[in-house]
Parts: C-alpha cells; structure tokens; sequence
C-alpha cells in the first residue's frame, strides 16, 4: 500500500474512521486540535457524527452515549483536558462501555504548557477516574504505531466491552511522517459489528426486552460481583514491548512513545563508539510488560537509564517494579513541554560510564 | 545518512508551507524516512514561526534535532535565534533582503538569495518560499528537481491559475541555488 505523508493527530483520526468509528465529540485544546477538525470534516462524508461539545464532560458523555448505542465512538483531548473526561471514563469502566479515547499530551499538572510531554503516565496506568478500574492503554512512537494502535483499540474495545486509551504526546501528535493506512471497514462489517452488540447495546429489541447498561447500583453484592468480573478481565490482558540491543547491554534504557525513539538514536551513536547499550520500550502500558526486564543479563547489565519527559519521574515507577531491586536505576528526564534531547540521554549515559570508570 | 533541516521566518512567509513540500516530496518520491514537526505555540503573522525537517535512510529518532545540517532563515530575528544550532560547515540560507549578513556566523557555508524582493519583482510577496524551495533544491540537489515542482504543482491542484507564477519563482531560486554551488 501507498505511503502518505500524515500529521500523526489526522492519522489518529483517519484510523479511526477505517476502523468504524462514527461518532466523535470533543472539545478543543492543543496540541490534539486536528483530531477534532479532521473528525468535522472526515464524518460527514463517511455518515458519521462529528459533535463540538460545551465542554469536555459533555464530550465524553456524548461518546459514552454513542457506545451505549451500539456505534463505535471515540473522544479525544490533552492532558488537563483529559481529567474532565475522567467521569465520562470512568462510567465506561463501570458501565462495561466500550470507548475508545486519545490523549495527546501537554506539560503539566493544570494547564501547563501545550509544548510535548509524557507527564500523564500515572494518570493513564494506574487512574483515569474514580473506582480502581484498568484498562489497556498504547503508547505510539511513531505516527505508524498510532495509527496501527487507534485502529486496534477499537478491536480491543469492543473485545473486552471496556475503555481503550491510545495516549500519546505533543510531538507524535503534531509531528509529519509517512504511514501506511489501514483497511476501511465496509458497511458490512460494521453491521455486523452492531448486531454482535445487540446482546446489551441500546439498538433495538422487541417488546419485553430491553438492554441494561449501569454505571452504578444499590446491590452491593451485584456490584461487587461485577468488580470481581472486572479484575478477571483486567488478568486476561498481556502487554507488548520491542527490547533493542539488550542481549550484551551493560546500560539499558527504559523508555516509551517518544523518548523511546530519541533514546534509540542516542544508542546507536554510542553503539557506534563501542558502548554496550540496549533499551526496553513498552508499547502497551497497561498492562506494563514487567516480565520484559527478565530479558536483561544482570551479570552484565550495571545500570538502568529511565528515559522520560517528565520531572518527577513517572514511568519509573514500574521500572522500578520491574527490576525488583536487580540492578540500580537512574533518571534521565526532561518537562515542561521541552522536548527530550538526544544530547541529554548522552550526557546522561556518559555520566554512567565515567562514574564505572570505563 | 540523516539530514537535520531547520527552517524559521515571521508567521506569514511561508516557513510551513515550505518543511511540509520538502517532506512531502520525500515522502512522495523515495523510500527514505521522513519526518516534520512544526514548532507550535502562540503563532500569529508577524511572529516567528519554524519547523524542523529530518529526511533519513535510517529510522528517524528524533523529528526535533539537537544540530542542524541545513537551515533556511527568511528573517533577522530568526539567524540571530538559530544560527548557533547549525552544525560546524553546515549550510545556511539566508533571505539576503532582510538579514543583515554582518550578524552571520563563522565556519558554516553561507547561500544568499534576496527572495523578498525577487517575490515582490515577480508580482507577488507570498512566493517568497517558493523562491528559496528552488534555492535549496538547485544548491542542495537533495531531491530531483522534477519531484519537488509535482509535490508543488499537487499541492496547487485547487488553484491552477497561480502554478505559472510558482513555476517561475521556483526556476528563480533553482538558478540561484545553482550559481552558487561550488
């Protein structure tokens, strides 16, 4: 298939639409304002809904709505813009909805600044809302990836009737790179999409019958019940992650999205100058692919170099769950909305060495 | 090889235009890795916009490099900004009707090309860019010249009564880019 140059926001928007997607509502912030522009334009045409809400909450539940309906709907937003959304997502979680929403990341906390950042990891991971709820959350470093994840959250979604996040950041977001687009879904297939709902969507039944999609209720047993159905999901997921150049690494980074990439580039400079360097990227988040770090020779491995645009450390966090105390972790981080810089994963790493004394 | 290109003007001369047809003709006309990223904030005409573009055999790590091998300046205020990110004996294009060339660096290879004033000699301010996409090209020959003028016929398509015009300010810069290649 032909490549097309594609800003990653429409491409996110795009693999949507291929994927089924025919109802959006958002609300605008920067830097994830092509999706919902694109989405204007874009569902029209395909004979979708495309809502400007009044507010993210609105957004969000209009989504909620859509699902509900039986239609694959989608939301997306930035950062501060995502913690209003988090009602919304949260009641997917509860209600068994199956949305699918997108966080292009901005500096924080608050409004911060619209420049790039990955200051949402605990947010996306660990508690997109109320109710110690999961889901599986993708992490593109590419345009391709997150074209090829929002495609697959859509699937992943419906799979498991609960909320997806695609999250990305203000540089794979805004960013231009080739990609390769997936299938449209015919109308057929997205008519069969819908009758496979019918068992609990809101499509349609005869007299005496009817759907049931609750967010909440007063039988605590019925709930706890559903909590424990939830949790039984939540252990059926496994997570995806690449390793570079792991098998001899004394220093291996841990990085996803977009420091990931710069991180690789910073290794292959110091390949190229014989340093023993490797890296674990996660794909998927959440679940976080902590059986990764089984992969690392910790004879050889001295030291693990957490890179990400974020201060304090976030993704830390599970690298450090991860490791169990196996080897030692350092930092190297960058926030505010300045972009990681391959400079700085260098002078981080050569700070490693001269402290090994290599 | 990886080529790290900066380009940075005031909001209005076409900074954008001119990153997203030199990746898009990239994108369109090999099989190297490409990437665009425009800088974004509180952008107005008048302010100072710029982008970065990173063309590569190799996958692309970062679309924002640390050092660029080529940067277009389209105004003052943008040399004195980014000039220090050009690498030793890169290449630097200055619109030479605006930029005080006193100011620039040492130790980088300087091509001048007044495009403001060949834009306004052609009839129109606006084909600035298109100027210096032909400077760039015809000095830099990093793209075949035929594939760069489709992406910016392509990119036209909607408006077939402004390509001679684009044709001839591209051929400018092409010659001036030329003359200048040593």
């Amino acid at each position: 298939m032909a490549r097309v140059l594609m800003k990653g926001t429409e491409a996110i928007a795009e693999a949507a639409v291929r994927a089924g997607c025919r109802f959006f509502a958002g609300y605008p912030i920067t830097p994830q304002n092509e999706i919902p522009e694109y989405m204007s334009r874009r569902m029209p045409e395909v004979g979708g809904v495309f809502v400007q809400g009044e507010s993210e909450v609105a957004s969000v539940n209009m989504a909620f709505g859509a699902c509900c309906g039986g239609e694959r709907a989608m939301t997306s937003s930035a950062s501060t813009g995502i913690s209003l959304k988090s009602e919304g997502i949260s009641y997917s979680a509860a209600a068994r909805v199956p949305l699918v929403y997108v966080n292009v990341q901005r500096g924080g906390p608050g409004i911060g600044t619209i420049q790039p950042s990955q200051m949402d990891y605990l947010q996306a991971t660990k508690a997109s809302g109320n109710g110690g709820f999961r889901m599986i959350v993708f992490a593109p470093a590419t345009v391709q990836e997150a074209v090829d994840m929002t495609y697959r959250a859509f699937e992943l979604a419906d799979r498991d009737r609960n909320p997806v996040l695609v999250l990305s950041d203000g540089v794979v977001g805004t960013m231009m790179e080739p990609v390769e687009l997936p299938p449209m879904k015919t109308e057929e297939e997205l008519a069969a999409i819908k009758e496979s709902k019918k068992e609990w969507a809101g499509i349609g039944h005869p007299i005496g019958k009817r759907s049931w999609i609750e967010p909440g209720t007063w039988d605590t047993d019925r709930w706890e019940k559903a909590n424990q159905w939830n949790a039984s999901l939540y252990e059926t997921w496994t997570s995806e992650y690449t390793t570079y150049l792991l098998e001899d690494a004394q220093i291996v980074i841990a990085a996803y999205g977009i420091s990931a990439r710069i991180a690789k580039s910073a290794i292959d400079d110091l390949r190229a100058e014989g340093v023993k360097i490797g890296m674990i990227r996660p794909q998927i988040i959440n679940p976080y692919p902590y059986e990764a770090y089984d992969e690392i020779n910790y004879d050889v491995c001295k030291m693990i170099l957490d890179v990400e645009m974020a201060n304090p450390a976030l993704h830390v966090v599970d690298v450090e769950k991860a490791v169990k105390d196996r080897c030692p972790i350092r930092t190297c981080l960058r926030s505010g909305g300045n972009v990681m810089q391959k400079k700085n994963i260098l002078d981080a790493v050569k700070e490693i060495l001269k402290e090994q004394g290599a | 090889m990886e080529t790290n290109i900066m380009i940075a003007g005031f909001g209005g001369q076409g900074v954008m235009t001119l990153g997203k047809f030199l990746a898009s003709a990239t994108c369109d006309a090999t099989d190297k890795n490409v990437t665009f990223f425009p800088s974004y904030g509180a952008a107005q005409r008048g302010g100072t916009a710029n982008c970065y573009v990173v063309i590569s055999d190799k996958g692309i790590g970062s679309p924002i490099g640390d050092e660029m091998d080529d940067l277009i300046v389209l105004n003052g205020a943008s040399l004195d900004k980014f000039q220090d990110k050009l690498r030793e004996g890169g290449r630097l294009f200055v619109n030479s009707s605006i930029v005080d060339e006193a100011r620039v660096r040492q130790g980088v290879d300087v091509i001048k090309a007044p495009v403001t004033e060949l834009a306004l000699e052609l009839g129109n301010p606006k084909v600035l860019n298109i100027i210096m996409m032909g400077v760039y090209i015809g000095y830099s020959q990093v793209l075949p010249v035929d594939v760069v003028w489709s992406t910016i016929e392509h990119k036209l398509g909607s408006k077939p009564n402004l390509l001679p015009l684009n044709r001839e300010a591209f051929e400018k810069g092409l010659e001036i880019g030329r003359a200048q290649r040593s």
